[in-house]
C-alpha cells in the first residue's frame, strides 16, 4: 500500500501540535503509513491569499508537485484552510488560464497536469472512505468516559470543496464518532464560521462568534465538542475562560480534535493524543482520563 | 454631515468590468440583489455594507467606497454566501479580489488589523516559505493596536503552558526556489 503523504501545515507545528501527535497516533494504530511531505512549504492560505493570488497558488503547487515528484497518491491536509488552498489550486489552474500560466512559470512548462495527478484529501474522509465504519467499529477498545459530543465541522473543509458530504449537512464526523462509540447530539451550527483570525484581529467579533457555537452545543446537552480543523479548535479552546469572567451562566467545555477522540477508543496511548494540550475544561479532562487509566493502557 | 448618496458621474464602470475578470469575478453582473449572502452570513451584522451591497458598490464602479470598506476585511472567507448564492456567484472570492485591490490602491481601513495581518503573513511566507504564528500575531499587534497584547497576555501564557506555541521560526528548505518562484512576475 502506497503511503500517505502528510501535509502539516504551519498549525500543526504550533497551536495545532495535539492534532498532529493524535492524528499519526490514530494512523498508527490502523497501520495506515503515512510520511511527512518532504521540504513543504506554506499553502498560501487566506491571509496571503488576500494579498496575492497568483503566488499563493504557486505555494500550493509546489507542495503538490514535490508530493507527485515522490510518487504519492494522496496528499493528506489535516487543516482546512491548508485542504481549500491546495484544491483551490487544483482547480484554477485549469480554469483560469493567467493562473495556470503564473504556476506553470515557476514548475515548468507542460507540468501543470501533474498537480491532478495527486489526491487532496482531508483525514476525516480517509477514514471514513478509505478505512471505514465498520473496521473503526471492529477495533474499538475502549468506552469514551465523556458524555455526548457536538461535532462542529467549520467552514473551509465543506466549503466549496466538499468531496461527497454535503456542505448544508456534513455527516462524517457523526458517523466516525457513533462508529467509535461516542453519542453526538444534534448541533445545526456545524458549518458556522468560527471566525478564523478574527479572534486576533477583532477580539469582540471573533470571540462573540465562537460563544454562539459553545453556547449552542451547550444548550443541546453537549459535554465536548469535536473539530477537524486547528484553526477552529484553538479558537473554540482558548477563549472560554474570558467568556466564563464575563457571563456567570457559561460553562467551560472542552474542545477535542475528532482524531483524539478515535485514538482514545482505538486504544492510543492518552499520553501520546495531547488531551493534556486543552486550555478549557481540564476539569472535566482530568476526570474523563484520569492517571492510573494512562498507565494501565496499551501502549502506541 | 457626509452625503450618503452615490452619483453616477462618480462611478467608474471600466474599473467594474476589470473586476469581472478576475477569478471568482465572473457572475457580478448576474447578481439578483436577493441578499441570500448577506443573510447567511455570521459577520454581516458587524460590516458597514455586507455582502450583498459590496456587490451593488462593485458592478456600479464605485471603487472608493468598495475598497475602502470594513466589509471585505471582515469576511472570514467562510464561503457561506458563495454555496448559497441561487446564481453560484462566487462571493468569497470576490471579496478576496476586493482585499488585493484595496491593499494595492493603499485603500484599506487603516485602523483594522485585519489587513496589516495579512501583510504580515505574506511577509513572512516570503521570506521564510512557512508562517510563524506567534511572531506574526506579535508584529500585527504591535503595527496595528498594541492595546491587543494587552488581550493576548492571557492566552498566550495559556498556550506556552500547554505546550501550544512555537518561538520558533522554521525555513522551509527549499527556501531559494521559493523566493525565486515567487518573485517571477506575473505574465499577463
Amino acid at each position: 500500500m502506497a503511503a500517505y503523504c502528510y501535509y502539516p501545515g504551519c498549525s500543526l507545528r504550533g497551536t495545532g501540535i495535539a492534532y498532529e501527535e493524535s492524528l499519526l497516533a490514530v494512523f498508527k494504530l490502523l497501520h495506515l503509513p503515512i510520511e511527512e511531505l518532504r521540504d513543504w512549504n506554506c499553502c498560501g492560505a487566506t491571509s496571503y491569499m488576500s494579498i496575492d493570488e497568483g503566488s499563493a497558488c504557486v505555494l500550493s503547487a509546489r507542495n503538490l508537485a514535490l508530493a507527485r515528484q515522490l510518487h504519492y497518491r494522496d496528499i493528506v491536509a489535516p487543516c482546512s484552510a491548508c485542504y481549500l488552498v491546495l484544491r483551490k489550486t487544483q482547480d484554477y489552474v485549469q480554469r483560469y488560464p493567467r493562473i495556470g500560466r503564473r504556476v506553470e512559470e515557476s514548475l515548468g512548462a507542460g507540468r501543470l497536469h501533474v498537480l491532478n495527478e495527486v489526491r487532496v484529501r482531508h483525514p476525516l474522509e480517509v477514514l471514513h472512505t478509505d478505512v471505514g465504519l465498520a473496521k473503526i467499529k471492529a477495533r474499538v477498545l475502549r468506552q469514551w468516559p465523556g458524555g455526548k459530543v457536538a461535532c462542529y465541522y467549520g467552514c473551509q473543509m465543506v466549503r466549496p470543496y466538499a468531496d461527497g458530504d454535503p456542505d448544508h449537512n456534513p455527516v462524517r464526523m457523526d458517523e466516525l464518532m457513533h462508529a467509535a462509540g461516542v453519542s453526538t447530539v444534534d448541533f445545526p451550527l456545524k458549518t458556522r464560521c468560527c471566525g478564523g483570525t478574527l479572534t486576533g484581529t477583532m477580539p469582540p467579533v471573533g470571540i462573540r462568534l465562537n460563544e454562539i457555537l459553545l453556547a449552542e452545543a451547550h444548550h443541546r446537552g453537549a459535554e465536548a465538542m469535536v473539530t477537524v480543523c486547528p484553526l477552529c479548535q484553538y479558537n473554540l479552546d482558548a477563549y472560554q475562560s474570558e467568556l466564563r469572567h464575563r457571563s456567570k451562566t457559561f460553562a467551560e467545555m472542552p474542545v477535542f480534535f475528532f482524531t483524539q477522540v478515535l485514538g482514545w477508543a482505538l486504544g492510543g496511548d492518552p499520553a501520546r493524543l495531547g488531551l493534556k494540550r486543552a486550555i478549557s475544561g481540564r476539569r472535566q479532562i482530568a476526570q474523563w482520563f484520569p492517571k492510573q487509566r494512562a498507565e494501565a493502557a496499551a501502549h502506541v | 454631515m457626509e452625503r450618503r448618496l452615490k452619483l453616477q458621474k462618480e462611478a467608474e464602470p471600466e474599473w467594474a468590468r476589470r473586476i469581472s475578470e478576475h477569478p471568482g469575478c465572473e457572475g457580478i453582473f448576474s447578481c439578483l440583489q436577493c441578499g441570500a449572502c448577506s443573510g447567511t452570513c455570521p459577520l454581516s451584522i458587524y460590516m458597514d455594507f455586507g455582502p450583498r451591497r459590496i456587490i451593488a458598490l462593485v458592478r456600479e464602479g464605485f471603487r472608493t467606497a468598495a475598497l475602502s470598506s470594513e466589509t471585505i476585511w471582515l469576511c472570514a472567507s467562510c464561503y457561506a454566501c458563495a454555496v448559497h448564492c441561487p446564481r453560484q456567484i462566487h462571493v468569497t472570492d470576490i471579496m478576496y479580489t476586493l482585499k488585493r485591490e484595496a491593499i494595492e490602491a493603499k485603500l484599506y481601513p487603516r485602523r483594522l488589523p485585519i489587513p496589516v495581518l495579512a501583510q504580515e503573513f505574506y511577509r513572512a511566507v516570503r521570506s521564510r516559505g512557512k508562517n510563524a504564528e506567534f511572531w506574526v500575531v506579535l508584529r500585527m499587534a504591535v503595527k496595528s493596536n498594541p492595546l491587543i497584547l494587552l488581550s493576548m497576555i492571557h492566552t498566550g501564557w495559556a498556550l506556552l503552558r500547554t505546550g501550544r506555541l512555537s518561538l520558533h521560526s522554521e525555513h522551509a528548505d527549499g527556501i531559494a526556489e521559493i523566493k525565486r518562484y515567487l518573485d517571477m512576475r506575473e505574465v499577463a
